[in-house]
């Protein structure tokens, strides 16, 4: 195909710190409307911005993990424009002198490697809310205006939409386990706005460029991205007229609809912000950063792999979420069953967490009980099934698997004489199945093992059951 | 001598000493004020309640023992740009006609902290954009010593009730001259200091790395009196210098001897400088050497270019901090019917914000403008850099820089054309341009008007500044000379 997709991502992430960008103001969601403002970032007459500390290290720390340089020094940059939910008509951002710059992401997608390029990662200001009333009156919320944002912008490495959809993922881990944002999408911590157009790769014209706006969730920018290529491929190949302009994603369509058209470029009249100085980190507080760091979700993956021997897929899941990796890391230590630990927060917990819609941080079985549980079935006092039993009864009751299992007295019956009535009990009331194993029929164990156990409830150790009734059938 | 006629250093030690109350020392003045006011013009905001409160406090205070500062029951009068809580704050603007302000600026809260009662805010040009104080979108104010003629700008309001004796101290602010040059043509002492060294927190900005705030008095002491209050660290403002404030009054009487002076040739024998105001500073410079200092003719070979520069980074950054008048959130609104929010934001500006105002925003966002910041900003602030290196080549060799403060003395109403008006400023505007300190000080008359001479010192060295000025004044009697209202 000589005309290849060329995707840019641009991603504005507001950050978890306690304060605002400018001012003290604290930095809440869903906060009553102006409840959280104050002359700075209301921009009344006079008042002036005092940079937040915090916010400037949290951009530091997503640079570095992003392989980023960190600016020697760098600037603040006035964007200038008139929108209401815009308190001083001018946005303070970053331009030509960005706080980190230059670095790359790994990772796989459609089974490839993918290296994508970052160009830059910035600090600037949120903007208030605009809601329109059905009455034809707007009203503003400012509590979200100098809310400290960063903005992550790739090169337009990209080419297919799973790569974008993967790099969001990827990213929004990143974000979690550097703990500088939540990254719901759905809240608008993390917007994503992608750049489409097609490179011919043989004579090397170029498609212009469209933005997509409206996209509220990773899958939207997939499918809007993925939207967006096929129809400017349809328009290469048809000869249509295209154009540089900015597109909505109708997520109940499933398609980009023109917002406006740029004939020029938007002038924002950038120049430097007199109010800052020029922002100048100490090499030593960026190296105090960098030594800092977590351990990052790639790393943590392939550790996984390594010290607990769990497959590619089991360490994929569990450190998608920093919380989690953290909750199967205190299971697996607990009792050395690494693939069983694995097993039951993939599993059962995950299941549990789904079904009451709960974070893994609120679950309220605690690591050491659930390691408790599979060391109790790793030494044979109970099944597995017995454990699916015992499971919701101990977050339910917040006791030990060993406290729960002797209160119902779901102990494994390991002794062969309690098991002897019942195994009679098998053979007589199973003439079929007992016939039919003894002309070879070796599945029809099955039926007398399944007797003994629904009538022992699950406890009979069912290695011992099959072991008495091949002993009594002369096997 | 009349109680207003004290300086305010006198005020101080008769408070002090329990010789008059501070109640006294606010009637004085409020008297004095409805007997000149209306032919000076100097407030468009009166105070009086809360000042005669403040005052009963301020004795209340005095009687228990409690520790009050030196100027402690002295009387200030604030440029109608600084934030004052529940007070009007208008910048003398229509736009901001009926804003009151929820929060005090820093140096209000200093003075507020000094028991300093506030008398009145006073006129200015339109967001403190002019030379004469004839951009106020609500009066004319006077100059006492020729009523017929302007009292400088653009915190013409605050110089005028100085050398009215309407009060014995007032605070400005300097852009490009706005506090000196209305010193020097009302016959009084006015100060900018170092940029950075008194905070901007709730000064309404024009230009943001320009502005600074400033005392007027009318004597040398009086300015460090008050400079002393407002000076200092702020960390609400991110351009504060977090440096220690010496004890400015203490060295006051050191003498400037040995000291070297640089006389500024392109602004003692350039252009534009009118010979009267050329021959009092001359003479000013030989009273200098005569108390000590060498002084001798120094070049600034890009001094020249700081009007060009001063007139492309002011209105560029005023372009963008005057975009948040809007009528959205406070100020005028318009009451015409809009098409959109854009027909809104247009037709409020339009309203709202008088012609020179006007100019400077279109001016200031033409330079901005993709395709002409390169030419324009951008190589302003090239020169501002070079502008800024001539004067660290002179520190090298020189402790203080001297020129006029202003190319002329007080002009009469509608005399000057906006380009004359405009260079009004050519002797002040490289201080700030360069960032360094900035004094006037009163030298003589010519034609019964002032002459103000500018004593520049490099950056926070205000206490030689005042010194060299206090060693000038005493020397001197102009101080001493009071317009006859």
């Amino acid at each position: 195909m000589a005309w290849q997709p060329c995707i840019g991502l641009e991603v504005h992430v507001e950050l978890a710190t306690e304060s605002k960008m400018f001012c003290g103001c604290r930095n809440e969601f869903a906060a009553p409307p102006n409840s959280l403002c104050c002359p700075v970032c209301l921009g009344l007459p006079g008042s002036l911005p005092v940079p937040n500390r915090k916010a400037v290290e949290y951009v530091i720390r997503t640079g570095l993990a992003l392989n980023c340089q960190v600016a020697e020094t760098c600037r603040f940059a006035r964007k200038n424009y008139f929108y209401p939910d815009l308190a001083k008509n001018f946005q303070i951002s970053q331009y030509d002198e960005p706080l980190t710059y230059g670095g790359y992401i790994e990772f796989v997608a459609d089974g490839e490697p993918v290296r994508i390029r970052i160009r830059r990662a910035h600090l600037e200001e949120d903007t208030g809310k605009n809601i329109h009333l059905p009455d034809g009156r707007s009203l503003v919320d400012y509590n979200r205006c100098g809310v400290p944002l960063m903005e992550i912008v790739t090169e337009p490495d990209f080419t297919t939409a799973e790569q974008c959809r993967v790099y969001l993922l990827e990213l929004r881990s990143l974000l979690r386990y550097l703990e500088v944002s939540e990254a719901n999408m759905e809240e608008g911590q993390l917007r994503a706005e992608p750049t489409v157009n097609l490179i011919n790769s043989q004579t090397g014209q170029r498609t212009p460029k469209v933005e997509i706006k409206n996209l509220a969730s990773i899958k939207a920018v997939h499918d809007a991205v993925q939207y967006e290529i096929n129809r400017q491929l349809h328009a290469v190949e048809h000869g249509e007229e295209m154009f540089q302009e900015t597109r909505r994603w109708n997520q109940q369509r499933g398609i980009t609809t023109v917002m406006r058209r740029k004939e020029t470029a938007d002038d924002y009249m950038y120049f430097p912000e007199p109010d800052l100085p020029p922002l100048s980190p100490d090499p030593q507080w960026v190296a105090q950063i960098r030594a800092s760091l977590p351990e990052l979700p790639q790393q943590r993956r392939a550790r996984f792999i390594s010290q607990y021997g769990l497959p590619q897929y089991d360490a994929e899941v569990l450190t998608a979420s920093k919380s989690t990796a953290d909750y199967f890391e205190a299971v697996a230590a607990a009792c050395a069953d690494a693939k069983a630990a694995s097993n039951w927060v993939m599993g059962d917990v995950q299941a549990y967490l789904n079904e009451h819609n709960l974070d893994i941080t609120s679950f309220p079985l605690e690591p050491q009980r659930l390691a408790g549980l599979i060391n109790l079935i790793n030494e044979g006092v109970i099944s597995s099934k017995i454990a699916k039993q015992v499971f919701p009864e101990m977050i339910a009751t917040s006791r030990t698997a060993e406290q729960v299992v002797e209160e119902k007295g779901l102990k494994q019956i390991d002794d062969a004489g309690q098991l002897e009535a019942v195994i009679q009990e098998a053979i007589a009331a199973n003439p079929k199945a007992v016939e039919d194993f003894k002309n070879g029929k070796q599945k029809a164990l099955g039926a007398l093992v399944g007797f003994v156990m629904r009538q022992t409830k699950g406890q009979a150790n069912p290695q011992l059951v099959n072991q008495m009734l091949r002993q009594k059938l002369g096997a | 001598m009349q109680l207003h006629e004290l300086t305010a250093y006198e005020l101080s030690k008769k408070l002090a000493a329990g010789e008059i109350s501070a109640r006294e020392v606010v009637a004085g003045y409020y008297e004095r004020i409805q007997a000149v006011e209306d032919r000076v013009q100097a407030f468009v905001c009166q105070t009086r309640e809360l000042a005669e409160k403040k005052a009963a406090e301020i004795d209340e205070k005095r009687a228990a023992g409690e520790p009050l500062g030196p100027l402690a029951g002295v009387p200030i009068a604030v440029k109608d740009l600084l934030c004052t809580k529940g007070l009007p704050t208008t910048c003398c603007s229509k736009i901001l006609e009926d804003f009151r302000p929820p929060y005090d600026a820093t140096v209000i809260e200093r003075c507020h902290q000094a028991h300093m009662p506030i008398v009145g805010k006073t006129n200015m040009d339109e967001f403190a954009m002019g030379s004469s104080t004839e951009n106020s979108a609500f009066q004319v104010t006077r100059n006492p010593w020729d009523l017929e003629t302007v009292p400088g700008g653009s915190s013409g309001g605050s110089a005028a009730a100085v050398a009215a004796c309407e009060a014995p101290l007032a605070l400005g602010s300097d852009t490009g001259g706005s506090i000196r040059q209305p010193a020097a043509l009302c016959g009084i002492v006015g100060m900018k200091p170092t940029y950075g060294r008194v905070s901007r927190y709730g000064l309404i900005a024009y230009a943001s790395s320009l502005d600074q705030i400033g005392p007027f008095a009318r004597t040398v002491t009086d300015c460090a009196l008050l400079l002393q209050v407002i000076a200092g660290h702020d960390p609400r403002d991110a351009t504060s210098a977090d440096l220690p404030v010496p004890d400015y009054v203490a060295t006051l009487d050191a003498g400037i001897e040995g000291l070297k002076i640089g006389v500024i040739r392109e602004l003692v024998y350039g252009q534009g400088i009118h010979p009267g105001v050329k021959a009092r500073v001359l003479e000013a410079i030989d009273t200098l050497q005569n108390l000590g200092a060498e002084c001798e003719e120094v070049s600034l070979p890009n001094i020249d270019y700081s009007m060009p520069v001063y007139y492309i980074i002011a209105p560029a950054e005023c372009s963008s901090n005057l975009a948040r008048f809007d009528g959205v959130r406070y100020g005028h609104r318009t009451n015409r019917s809009v098409s959109d929010i854009y027909d809104l934001f247009a037709k409020t500006r339009g309203e709202g914000f008088g012609e020179e105002v006007r100019l400077r925003i279109m001016l200031g966002t033409y330079a901005l403008s993709t395709g002409y910041y390169d030419a324009y900003y951008l190589k302003a602030l090239k020169v501002r850099t070079l502008i800024k290196k001539d004067f660290d080549t002179a520190w090298e060799k020189y402790d203080l820089l001297v020129c006029p403060t202003s190319p002329t003395t007080a002009w009469k109403f509608g005399e000057f054309d906006q380009l004359a008006l405009k260079l009004a400023d050519i002797c002040t505007i490289p201080v700030n341009i360069a960032g360094v300190a900035g004094l006037s000080v009163p030298c003589g008359f010519d034609d019964g008007k002032p002459v103000g001479l500018q004593l520049i010192g490099k950056p926070f060295s205000e206490d030689l500044l005042l010194r060299a000025a206090y060693a000038y004044e005493q020397a001197t009697d102009w101080h001493k000379q009071r317009p006859a209202l």
